[in-house]
């Protein structure tokens, strides 16, 4: 997570805190601790696997992983699976986060509508999402739209939970203030009951663009000829075992840019917030 | 001076209000009704009128009802019964001519000092151009000048309080109320800050109802001090506290000063509560 610490250092409202910290190694250790179990961990796992002579169909080693790697970065049809799997989650997980910050609002505004589709909700949340993907195959085919589908459902619900959370969090007493200054709902609803969701939402997309990734490949798993949940049954298939890790290095590394690019945006818009609540992960 | 020849922008008074009644409290009762309790008695025959431009305080044991009392008048919290107008005006909902200082800043964290002050302008739809002059004026008299662009967090918690107060004045309120606004200061920078109030108050001309817990404050600060009974909170009495302005802290070594502490604090010796 050193990453986020040196994001954090850059945070626009706090403009006297001297930018020198950032290079501190006393004050954050994690700055070379991170770096070096990464590399303690790829050498031990090199030498390891040599030293006790594990096979490579089993475990390949880090160089192995890396040659392969660059061999599917070097395939123009590598990047069309990789375009393909990013497609299908970025639309997915604008469609399932879209829904459910409105659903959400609409929810936490109306009390009815609470009560109405609290139970339902609840009751669908504890259904393994995973396991509806041969179902979404069969409704909507091999193509592009059921793991559209698969990804929206999936990322759906923890942006449900953090937004209608986020929106009931706001301080009472800021509410009475904005009262007595003669605030209606829709001012209170715009000027403290959004701005404190904001945190909750952003929460809500973190764990929703992973989501998301992950429902593209389970649907690629279970019916597809491309994408890169494909490339990995199929680099599994051939017994490419270096090639389905070089697979899941990329698909890790999809995530985190994801993952990276919410934080930036999060502390931009939503600077206030020092930590997120994560809720329904 | 400055801040006091932008004029009023509240709306004209209602028909032939007197500024010696400008906040008028008759025979104002509150009783809350828990659902399946026997209702508390909080206020019986509460009779209170305010001049223009008066400084009022409201002291009394925990729980006397104080707050309620500063509630009704903000319109937060309905009376049971009785009458409440503010410069002639019933009041049942928050009324656009009363400014408000909370126990806590309650600052937007979200929003600079400065957009957090422009708070009650945004509501009520003023004139933007000139209600951020007033808010600039405002924030200069405070001493808040070039803290304009800094977040909430960034300053201490007088220098919030501050802001809070200039938050209250921006629409230029008929009444400012006041919920014990320096609680949760130190003794130092509540010193500082009551001498600051009064600086305030006499340039921006405010009627303030202030509520505190201090009576050595209440003192200092009002030209009358309300003294509330224990639950259900009735007026014990109102004091006049004769003291010339302007005043600064050397009056509170006075021995009239002291004369009217002691008499305050007879009250709650008498019920035996300490406060």
């Amino acid at each position: 997570m050193a990453t986020t610490e040196v994001v954090g250092g850059a945070r626009t409202p706090a403009p006297e805190k001297p930018t020198r910290r950032r290079l501190d190694l006393r004050e954050r250790p994690q700055l070379w601790l991170v770096p070096a179990v990464f590399v303690v961990v790829v050498l031990a796992w090199e030498y390891g696997t040599e030293l006790f002579s594990v096979d490579e169909y089993v475990l390949p080693r880090p160089s192995q992983i890396f040659d392969a790697l660059g061999r599917q970065l070097g395939d123009g049809l590598f990047w069309s699976h990789l375009w393909v799997t990013s497609r299908e989650a970025l639309l997915g997980f604008l469609i399932g986060v879209g829904a459910a910050v409105l659903l959400g609002t609409f929810i936490s505004q109306v009390k009815v509508v609470e009560a109405t589709l609290m139970p339902y909700i609840v009751a669908f949340q504890t259904v393994p999402k995973v396991a509806l993907a041969p179902l979404f195959v069969l409704w909507f085919g091999f193509g592009l739209t059921s793991k559209v589908v698969m990804a929206a459902v999936i990322s759906f619900f923890p942006m449900l939970v953090n937004v209608i959370e986020g929106l009931r969090a706001a301080d009472a007493d800021r509410i009475q203030m904005l009262t007595v200054f003669g605030a209606g709902r829709a001012q209170i609803f715009r000027m403290v009951r959004l701005p404190t969701a904001l945190p909750f939402i952003f929460a809500g997309l973190d764990i929703g663009i992973v989501f998301a990734i992950l429902g593209a490949v389970v649907g690629e798993f279970i019916g597809a000829k491309e994408g890169l949940g494909y490339l990995l049954l199929q680099t599994n298939y051939n017994f490419d075992i270096s090639g389905m890790f070089a697979v899941l290095v990329v698909l890790s590394v999809m995530g985190l840019v994801a993952h990276f690019v919410i934080r930036l945006l999060q502390r931009r818009l939503a600077f206030w917030a020092e930590d997120t609540r994560v809720i329904g992960a | 001076m400055a801040i006091k020849a932008m004029g009023r922008r509240t709306r004209p008074p209602a028909a032939e209000v007197s500024e010696g009644t400008w906040i008028e409290v008759a025979a104002l009762d509150k009783r809350y009704q828990p659902r399946r309790s026997a209702p508390t008695q909080a206020l019986v025959d509460i009779n209170l009128t305010v001049r223009r431009g008066e400084f009022i305080s409201v002291v009394g044991p925990s729980g006397c009802g104080k707050t309620t009392l500063l509630k009704i008048l903000a319109g937060l919290s309905p009376k049971s019964a009785g009458t409440v107008r503010i410069a002639g005006r019933e009041v049942t909902k928050p009324l656009p001519e009363v400014g408000m200082v909370f126990q806590a800043p309650t600052l937007l964290p979200w929003r600079t000092i400065f957009d957090n002050v422009m708070v009650p302008a945004e509501i009520q739809k003023l004139d933007p151009a000139r209600h951020r002059e007033r808010a600039q004026q405002l924030l200069d008299m405070v001493g808040l000048t070039g803290f304009e662009r800094k977040y909430p967090h960034e300053l201490s918690g007088g220098m919030q309080q501050r802001a809070g107060i200039c938050r209250a004045l921006v629409h230029d309120p008929a009444v400012l109320l006041m919920d014990e606004p320096f609680g949760a200061l130190d003794a130092m920078t509540r010193e500082y800050m009551n001498v600051e109030l009064l600086r305030i108050w006499r340039e921006s001309g405010q009627t303030v109802v202030l509520v505190t817990h201090s009576i050595p404050e209440a003192v200092f600060l009002s030209d009358r001090v309300v003294v509330l009974s224990q639950r259900p909170g009735r007026i014990a009495e109102i004091v006049p506290i004769d003291l010339e302005r302007p005043r600064d802290l050397g009056v509170m070594s006075s021995d009239r000063a002291g004369v009217y502490v002691d008499r305050i604090r007879a009250h709650f010796n008498a019920a035996s509560v300490i406060d």
